[in-house]
C-alpha cells in the first residue's frame, strides 16, 4: 500500500457535506423546541434604569422573558480564559463579560434581556416589546480617546481604563540605540477586523429531566470546556453534561470564548423552562455578540548600523480590548512577540497598554495579534533600507536568523508562558525562493520601469514573518480497530472546517494498514473523548496530531501482539496491510483486523492481568512549547491612480509548516488565509463612531473578499520538521493571513511611488478611499 | 384563510408539499424548518452571502429574500436534488472534493446551486467568467481558488 501521510487524500467529511448531509448546530431540531431571542443595548454606554416585559410577556407564544435580576446567582461575571503571563510588573485587570447587562450596558449588543418564544420570530416580536429605560452615559469608543485622561470609565471602579499594561525588554535597546548608525521612527496603526465565519454563532440545549442530563450543541471551538464549565456553573456533574460541536461553519478564533453569554443563558433557560431552547445568531447580532479584533496603534523605532543590521527595535503601544478582557493578554503579547519575526534583534524594548473601550470584547482573531507586531518591523525595515539605500529584500536577508543559530532564544515570555524559542527553520532559502517566484530582480530592473514609462503603477513587495503554533497544554485521542475492521478515531478537537476527518485518518491509516476511508474521525462530542483544550493557535494538527499518531502507535502494537499469539510467531514476522495481518512470505496466513479485534475481546477467559481487552489505546501529546512556522510572502500590484483601486498581478507564498500530512489540505488553509488577510490589508474595518455605534453592521457594508477580489496564488513550500514533536508538525492554520497587511503597504507605496513624494502607508487597512486620501493625487 | 397566513403548494427535487404557512416565512426557514431540508444555509438573510441559494423554477434565487408563499407554483431545487442517488454525486460535487473545493462547508450547498445553473448557461467557460459567476456567493475559507479549480474540473469533465 503506498503511503497515506503525506498524500493530497480526498477528504472523507466532504460527501457529507456536499450532498447537504451534514450537521451544523441550527440543523438540530427537537420536539417542543422554543426558541431565543436577546434584546440588545442600543447604547455603547448607558444606565439601565428599568426593564419593563409585560407587554412582551403578554404576547402569545412568548414562555419566558429573562433580565439580569432574574438570573439571582446564576448572573456572575465569566472566567478569565487565559490568565496573565508571569511577566514582571505586569499590571491585569480583570474585568469579564457578564450573562446580561445589570446597571449599565457597556458596548452596542451587550445582552440586556433573554426572550423564549415558540418560535424565533415570536421571540422577535417580543424582544421589540421589552421596554427599556435608558440613561446615556459619556462613550470611550476611540482607542487612544479611550486612553486620555479624564476618557469617561467603562469600568466605574477602576481609575482610568486601563486593562493591561506589560513591557518585555531584551537586550538594552538605549544602548543600541546611542551607538546606531540611524534610529527610525514611526506611528503605525493597525486595525484588524472581524472574522465573519459564514455560519454565525448559535446554541442548542436539551434538559432530559428523566435521565438528569443535559445535551447542548454549541458552535463553539472547545467544547470540552464549555462542558467543564457549564456543569461547575449549573451544579452538575461534567458527566451529566454533554457538549456537541458539530459541524462549524468556521471559527478563526472567535468561535472559543468561554463564555459567551448566550452560552451561559441558553442551557440554564432551557434547564428553566423545561423544554429545549435553541437560538441562531443573526448576522446582524453577530457584528456584536461576537467578538472582534480591531486596532493598535504602534510609536516604534528601529536603531541599524551602516548596513542595515538591526541593532534594536524600541515600541510602545495601545491596544483596544473592548469592553472585556475575558481573553487576558493573548492578544497584545503575540503582538510584542511576533514583531521580532524571522530576524535577528539584538535588544527589544516593547511596552503595550491595553485599554477598555465601549466597543464590543476583542479576543483573538485568525492571526490573533501577530498581523500587528508584523506590521511594525516589516514596515520600519522598509523606511530602514530606503534611508540607506539598501534594496528591500536585502535589508530583510542580512538580518535574517541564520540557520546554524536554532533553536532561536528570543528570551521574552510568549502566550504559552514559556520563553519565546524558535525550535527550527531555514529561513534564508524561504526568501530566495518567494523572490524567485515573484520575479523580484526581473521585476525591479526591467518590468517596473518599463510598465512605469507607460504610465502604469506597479510595485513590488516582499515580507516575512513568523508564526508560533502548536502550543500546549495537550490534547488526547483514542485509536480503536472495530470488529468490522474499521478503525475509529476519537478526539476532544473540534473541527471547523480545517479537515480534521481525513488528517488525523492519514496518520493512523499507514500504521493500521488500512484505507484513510475506513479511519472514521469523531471530534468535537464530549461523550465520546472527556479530555481536551480546544482548536486555536493553529494546534490542531501539531498537538492532536501527535496524541493521535501515538495513539495509533499504541494500537498497531497490540495488533501485533495479538496476531503473533493467533498465529504463534514472533511479531517480527507480521507484516499489517491491507486491513489484514499476515505473516510475511507465507501466502494464505492472514487474519482481518476484525477478526483479530474480536479474538482482542473474548467471550470466555480471562483477561490476562495487565493487559486490556480490545484493539485500542488512548494517548495524549503535550509539547513543552510551540512550534514555530515561518513564511514569505511576495506579491505584484498595479492601482489605478483613477479610483485607487489595486489589482494584485501576481501573488506568492512560499511557508513551512514542517512536515505535512496532507498538501491539498495545507493548500486551502494557506490560500484561505492569504483570502482574509487580503480582506484585512484592503477594506475590511469596523467603522465605529464616536458614539461607539458600529455603523457598517451588515456584509453589504462591511465587504468581505469575492473571487473577483483574490487573485490565483501561487504556493511554495520548504520543510524543517519541529524537533518539538514526534512527527515533526508546526501549524499552518493561521499563516496564510498574518503578513499581508505590510505586503500590501510595501507593495502600494511602491507602486505610487510615494516615498519620492515623501509620503508613507503606515496603516491598514487602505481602501481605496483611504488611499486617495493618503497618496492624494500621483499627478 | 386569515390574511398572516398563506397556502402554498410547491414541488421540491421532485416531491410535491402543500402547506400552510404563516405569510411572512422565509422561504429559506420553510424549506429548512418545515420541510426539514437542512442542506440549505443561511448565512446573512440579507442576500448577501449567497449560502441560501436555491433553485427556483431552474433559477438561483436567495431563497432568504423570498417568501415562502412566493414560492407557490413552483419547482425547487435544492442540494438535496442535486445528487442522482443517496449514495452517489453530482459530477459537480464530485469535482468539489477531487479539488477541495470546500472547507467548512457551509457556503457549498448555495455555490453549488449557483454553479449549476451557470455551467447549464455556459459549459466552457473562462476562470475570469467563473469568478464573476461566483461573485455573488461568499465564502471565508478558500480563498475561491479551490473553488474555482472544482468548477473547471466539473465543467472540463461534463463537456
Amino acid at each position: 500500500m503506498t503511503r497515506q501521510f503525506g498524500a493530497s487524500i480526498k477528504r472523507n467529511e466532504d460527501a457529507r457535506l456536499l450532498a447537504g448531509r451534514a450537521q451544523f448546530v441550527d440543523d438540530v431540531e427537537l420536539p417542543g423546541m422554543l426558541h431565543a431571542a436577546f434584546v440588545r443595548s442600543p447604547h455603547a454606554h448607558a444606565r439601565i434604569v428599568s426593564v419593563d416585559a409585560s407587554a412582551a410577556l403578554a404576547r402569545r407564544g412568548v414562555v419566558a422573558v429573562y433580565s439580569a435580576q432574574d438570573l439571582g446567582d446564576y448572573w456572575r461575571p465569566g472566567p478569565v480564559i487565559v490568565p496573565p503571563p508571569p511577566v514582571e510588573g505586569a499590571v491585569f485587570n480583570e474585568r469579564t463579560q457578564v450573562p446580561l447587562a445589570k446597571g449599565k450596558a457597556r458596548h452596542v449588543g451587550e445582552p440586556v434581556a433573554l426572550v423564549i418564544a415558540s418560535s424565533r420570530y415570536i421571540a422577535e416580536d417580543a424582544a421589540a416589546e421589552v421596554a427599556i429605560e435608558w440613561e446615556p452615559l459619556p462613550v470611550a469608543a476611540d482607542l487612544e480617546h479611550a486612553a486620555a485622561p479624564g476618557a469617561p470609565r467603562v469600568h466605574d471602579d477602576l481609575p482610568d481604563n486601563v486593562a493591561a499594561r506589560v513591557r518585555q525588554t531584551k537586550g538594552d535597546y538605549a544602548a543600541a540605540a546611542k551607538r546606531a548608525h540611524r534610529v527610525v521612527k514611526r506611528r503605525f496603526a493597525y486595525d484588524h477586523g472581524c472574522a465573519q465565519p459564514m455560519e454565525t454563532r448559535g446554541v442548542v440545549a436539551q434538559w432530559d429531566a428523566r435521565a438528569e442530563r443535559l445535551t447542548v450543541w454549541d458552535t463553539t471551538q472547545a467544547p470540552i470546556a464549555i462542558r467543564n464549565g457549564l456543569a461547575a456553573m449549573l451544579g452538575l456533574s461534567e458527566r451529566q453534561v454533554r457538549v456537541v460541536a458539530p459541524f462549524i461553519g468556521g471559527g478563526f478564533g472567535p468561535k472559543i470564548m468561554l463564555f459567551y453569554p448566550d452560552e451561559v443563558l441558553i442551557p440554564w433557560a432551557a434547564m428553566k423552562v423545561g423544554r429545549p431552547v435553541k437560538w441562531i445568531e443573526d448576522r446582524a447580532e453577530h457584528f456584536f455578540a461576537t467578538t472582534h479584533e480591531r486596532g493598535q496603534v504602534h510609536d516604534a523605532e528601529i536603531a541599524v548600523d551602516g548596513d542595515g543590521r538591526i541593532l534594536g527595535v524600541k515600541d510602545v503601544f495601545l491596544h483596544d480590548t473592548g469592553a472585556y478582557d475575558p481573553y487576558g493578554l493573548t492578544v497584545p503579547i503575540n503582538s510584542q512577540c511576533t514583531l521580532l519575526g524571522p530576524y535577528v534583534v539584538p535588544s527589544y524594548d516593547s511596552t503595550f497598554t491595553a485599554i477598555f473601550t465601549n466597543k464590543p470584547i476583542v479576543t483573538p482573531y485568525r492571526g490573533a495579534g501577530r498581523q500587528h507586531g508584523v506590521f511594525v518591523i516589516e514596515r520600519l525595515l522598509d523606511v530602514a533600507a530606503r534611508e540607506l539605500g539598501i534594496d528591500r529584500a536585502e535589508i530583510r536577508r542580512r538580518n535574517l536568523i541564520p540557520t546554524d543559530a536554532f533553536p532561536y532564544d528570543n528570551e521574552i515570555i510568549y502566550q504559552d508562558f514559556t520563553r519565546l524559542g524558535y525550535d527550527s527553520g531555514d529561513y534564508a532559502p524561504m526568501l530566495a525562493k518567494a523572490l524567485d517566484m515573484i520575479g523580484y530582480e526581473r521585476f525591479v530592473r526591467e518590468e517596473q520601469p518599463r510598465l512605469r514609462a507607460r504610465g502604469q503603477c506597479v510595485g513590488i513587495g516582499v515580507v516575512c514573518y513568523v508564526e508560533g503554533t502548536g502550543i500546549g497544554p495537550y490534547e488526547g485521542a483514542k485509536v480503536q480497530v472495530q470488529t468490522s475492521g474499521k478503525v475509529s478515531l476519537l478526539t476532544g478537537i473540534g473541527t471547523q472546517g480545517q479537515g480534521h476527518f481525513t488528517s488525523f485518518a492519514q496518520i493512523v491509516a499507514d500504521q493500521l494498514g488500512v484505507a484513510v476511508a475506513d479511519v472514521e474521525v469523531i471530534t468535537g462530542d464530549t461523550d465520546q473523548f472527556y479530555w481536551g483544550a480546544g482548536t486555536f493557535a493553529s494546534r490542531g494538527a501539531v498537538v492532536a496530531g501527535n496524541a493521535v499518531n501515538e495513539a495509533g502507535l499504541a494500537v498497531r502494537k497490540k495488533i501485533l501482539r495479538v496476531a503473533a499469539e493467533h498465529f504463534e510467531c514472533a511479531e517480527v514476522d507480521l507484516e499489517i496491510a491491507d486491513g489484514r495481518v499476515s505473516i510475511a512470505g507465507v501466502p494464505g496466513r492472514s487474519i482481518p483486523l476484525g477478526e483479530l479485534a474480536v479474538l482482542a475481546n473474548p467471550m470466555r477467559g480471562a483477561v490476562a492481568p495487565g493487559t486490556e481487552p480490545g484493539l485500542e489505546a488512548t494517548s495524549y501529546f503535550g509539547p513543552e512549547s510551540g512550534a514555530t512556522a515561518s513564511g514569505v510572502h511576495a506579491m505584484i500590484v498595479e492601482v489605478d491612480p483613477e479610483t485607487m483601486i489595486p489589482t494584485i498581478r501576481k501573488y506568492a507564498v512560499v511557508h513551512d509548516c514542517g512536515t505535512v500530512i496532507n498538501p491539498m489540505i495545507v493548500a486551502g488553509q494557506v490560500l484561505g488565509g492569504v483570502a482574509q488577510g487580503i480582506g484585512n490589508a484592503f477594506y475590511e474595518q469596523l467603522a465605529f463612531d464616536s458614539e461607539g455605534q458600529l455603523l457598517n453592521a451588515t456584509l453589504a457594508d462591511y465587504l468581505l473578499p469575492t473571487a473577483l477580489d483574490v487573485p490565483r496564488i501561487e504556493l511554495g513550500h520548504t520543510v524543517t520538521p519541529s524537533p518539538l514533536n514526534p512527527l515533526g508538525i508546526k501549524g499552518v492554520g493561521e499563516a496564510g493571513a498574518i503578513p499581508v497587511g505590510p505586503l500590501f503597504a510595501q507593495a502600494l507605496e511602491d507602486a505610487l511611488d510615494l516615498p519620492a513624494r515623501g509620503k508613507e502607508l503606515n496603516e491598514i487597512p487602505l481602501s481605496p478611499c483611504r488611499l486617495w486620501e493618503l497618496a492624494g493625487s500621483p499627478k | 384563510m386569515s390574511d398572516d397566513r398563506a397556502r402554498l403548494t410547491t414541488t421540491v427535487n421532485g416531491t410535491r408539499y402543500e402547506r400552510d404557512v404563516e405569510a411572512r416565512m422565509l422561504l429559506a426557514d420553510f424549506i429548512r424548518h418545515d420541510l426539514g431540508l437542512t442542506g440549505t444555509h443561511v448565512g446573512c438573510e440579507h442576500g448577501v452571502c449567497g449560502a441560501c441559494t436555491i433553485l427556483v423554477d431552474g433559477v438561483p434565487v436567495r431563497s432568504c429574500l423570498m417568501f415562502a408563499a412566493q414560492a407557490n407554483g413552483c419547482a425547487l431545487t435544492t442540494v438535496e436534488g442535486l445528487a442522482p442517488a443517496p449514495d452517489r454525486l453530482h459530477p459537480l460535487q464530485e469535482a468539489f472534493r477531487d479539488a477541495h473545493g470546500l472547507q467548512c462547508g457551509f457556503c457549498t450547498p448555495g455555490i453549488l446551486m449557483t454553479m449549476k445553473a451557470f455551467l447549464a448557461e455556459n459549459a466552457n467557460p473562462s476562470e475570469a467568467e467563473i469568478r464573476e459567476a461566483l461573485s455573488g456567493n461568499l465564502c471565508r475559507c478558500t480563498g475561491y481558488q479551490h473553488i474555482v479549480d472544482a468548477v473547471k474540473l466539473a465543467a472540463e469533465r461534463t463537456r
